[in-house]
C-alpha cells in the first residue's frame, strides 16, 4: 500500500494493532474455541486463551513494527516455539499440512467480525483497508506456522541422517579375533570412512586378526564403493588384520566383472558363513558334531 | 519417488543425495520395464558411475529417463547432461585406469560395458552428454563388440 493511501485512511496499520490490543481476551476467547486451539491444550480451556492471547500480542508487536506481510518479523520470535509445538501437535495427530493450514485459516473470520464490529459507522474505504491489513496479518502467521513445520522436518531429516552414520555401521565380534561388518545401504564417501573409523578402532579393541566386511545389504557396487571397499581392506592389513569381503550376490558379482572391477589380492566369499567357515581354518578352529553322548563344546 | 514406468523423467544431480535418488529411480523404472535382477543391477551401476562423473567432473546437471519400445521389446534410455568443462580426449577418457581425478578410472568405460548402447558428446568449453540404453532380455555385449 503506498504511504499517500496510508495517510489518507487514517494508517490502518496502526488502528489494527490497537484493536488487537483493546481486544485481546475476546478474541483469544473466540479462538479457544476453534478446533486449533481446542484440540492441543487439551487440559484447561485457560491454557487455550492464555496461548490464543500470546499470539494475539505476537501479531499487535508486528503491527505496530508495520512489517505486517514480514514472516521474519521481530514479533513472531516469542510465539514461534508455541506455533511449532502446535502445528506438530496438528501434524503427530494425522493431519495433513493442508488441514492444519485450513484449520489456521478458521482463526481468521472470529477476529475479522470483531474487527468490522467495532469499525461500523467508518467509512467504506477505511474498513477495507483495515480489513486488508488484519487478512495480510493472518497470512503471514499462517505462513510463520508452515515456516516452522518445515524447518522442523528438515532438522528432522538432517537428525535421522546422522543416526543413520551411526546405526548403520556396527562391528561385532564373531569369535576371538574374528570380527564382521554387515554393510547395509549405500556406501558412501561419508558413511565408508565411518566404517573404516569403526573398524579400526575395534581390530585394535578386540586384538583381532581377521575382519570380515559382507556387503550383501549393499545394492550396488560401482568403482566408488569399490575403492572404499579396497581402501578399508588395506588400512585393516596394514594394522594386521586380514580382511575378507563377503555377500557377493550373482547379480554383483557379475556387475563387478563387466564393469572390469578386480578386488586385487582381497579373500572374498559368496556368504558370510563360508567367510566365518574360511577364517576358522586359517585359525586352526574346527567345529565338532557333538555325538550322540558325546560332549558337548562351547 | 512413486514414478510411473511409461512416463519420461527428469531427475537434478547435484549432491550426493541426489545420487542415492537416481539410483533408486532407475531401480525403479528398470523393474517396472521387465528387466532381470542382473541387468537391473547392471543398469543401478552404470547410472551411478555416469550420475557421479555428471556430478564430480561436469559440477553437477541432470538425468534423464526415457522408457522406449522396439518391435515389442522394452528399453530404457539414460541421458546424463551436464555444463561442466568438458573432455578434450574422448578416446583417452574411456580407457580404462585413466581419471583426471582421483577415482579409479573405470566408471566410463565401466559403464559402457554394462548397457547394450552407449553414446557421448563432448567439446571443451561445451559440457558433456552421455546417452546409455538397454534393452530387456537381449544378451550383453561381447567384448570385441565394445
Amino acid at each position: 500500500m503506498p504511504e499517500q493511501a496510508q495517510k489518507t485512511s487514517g494508517s490502518p496499520t496502526p488502528e489494527v494493532r490497537d484493536f488487537l490490543r483493546r481486544r485481546r481476551e475476546q478474541i483469544a476467547q473466540r479462538w479457544a474455541d476453534e478446533p486449533l486451539f481446542r484440540s492441543v491444550f487439551t487440559v484447561s480451556r485457560d491454557e487455550a486463551v492464555e496461548a490464543g492471547k500470546s499470539v494475539v500480542d505476537a501479531l499487535a508487536q508486528v503491527a505496530d513494527a508495520e512489517r505486517v506481510e514480514d514472516p521474519d518479523a521481530a514479533g513472531f520470535a516469542a510465539v514461534r516455539e508455541q506455533l511449532a509445538r502446535m502445528g506438530a501437535a496438528r501434524s503427530r495427530a494425522g493431519l495433513s499440512t493442508g488441514q492444519v493450514s485450513t484449520e489456521l485459516a478458521a482463526l481468521r473470520p472470529p477476529v475479522e467480525n470483531l474487527l468490522l464490529s467495532d469499525l461500523q459507522g467508518a467509512s467504506a474505504d477505511h474498513t477495507r483497508a483495515s480489513v486488508t491489513v488484519l487478512n495480510v496479518l493472518m497470512g503471514t502467521l499462517r505462513v510463520v506456522v508452515m515456516q516452522t513445520a518445515l524447518s522442523e522436518g528438515q532438522s528432522l531429516i538432517d537428525r535421522q541422517r546422522l543416526q543413520l552414520l551411526e546405526v548403520a555401521t556396527p562391528v561385532i565380534k564373531l569369535w576371538d579375533g574374528i570380527v564382521a561388518v554387515p554393510l547395509i545401504g549405500t556406501l558412501d564417501s561419508a558413511r565408508s570412512q565411518v566404517v573404516m573409523e569403526t573398524l579400526l578402532e575395534t581390530i585394535v579393541e578386540q586384538q583381532a586378526r581377521h575382519a570380515i566386511l559382507d556387503i550383501t545389504g549393499v545394492p550396488a557396487v560401482d568403482s566408488l564403493v569399490a575403492q572404499h571397499l579396497m581402501k578399508t581392506v588395506a588400512a585393516a592389513r596394514l594394522m594386521g588384520a586380514e580382511c575378507i569381503v563377503s555377500g557377493i550376490r550373482p547379480a554383483i558379482a557379475q556387475t563387478m566383472v563387466h564393469l572390469g572391477l578386480d578386488l586385487g589380492n582381497v579373500v572374498t566369499r559368496a556368504s558370510l558363513a563360508d567367510a566365518l567357515g574360511y577364517v576358522l581354518h586359517q585359525l586352526g578352529v574346527g567345529i565338532v558334531t557333538p555325538g550322540p553322548n558325546g560332549a558337548v563344546p562351547r | 519417488m512413486d514414478t510411473a514406468a511409461g512416463a519420461q523423467a527428469r531427475l537434478p544431480i547435484r549432491s550426493d543425495m541426489d545420487l542415492m535418488w537416481v539410483r533408486q529411480h532407475v531401480r525403479q523404472m528398470a523393474a517396472a520395464l521387465g528387466f532381470g535382477l542382473v541387468d537391473q543391477t547392471k543398469l543401478v551401476t552404470a547410472a551411478s558411475e555416469l550420475a557421479r562423473n555428471t556430478l564430480v567432473y561436469g559440477g553437477g546437471g541432470t538425468m534423464e529417463t526415457t522408457p522406449l519400445a522396439e518391435g515389442g521389446t522394452p528399453g530404457l534410455r539414460l541421458t546424463f547432461r551436464d555444463e561442466g568443462p568438458g573432455i578434450a580426449d574422448l578416446e583417452q577418457a574411456l580407457q580404462d585406469g585413466f581419471t583426471s581425478g582421483e577415482g579409479l578410472g573405470m566408471g566410463l568405460g565401466g559403464a559402457r560395458r554394462l548397457v547394450h548402447e552407449f553414446a557421448i558428446e563432448s567439446s571443451p568449453g561445451a559440457g558433456t552428454t552421455v546417452r546409455v540404453t538397454s534393452w530387456v532380455g537381449r544378451p550383453p555385449l561381447r567384448r570385441e563388440e565394445v
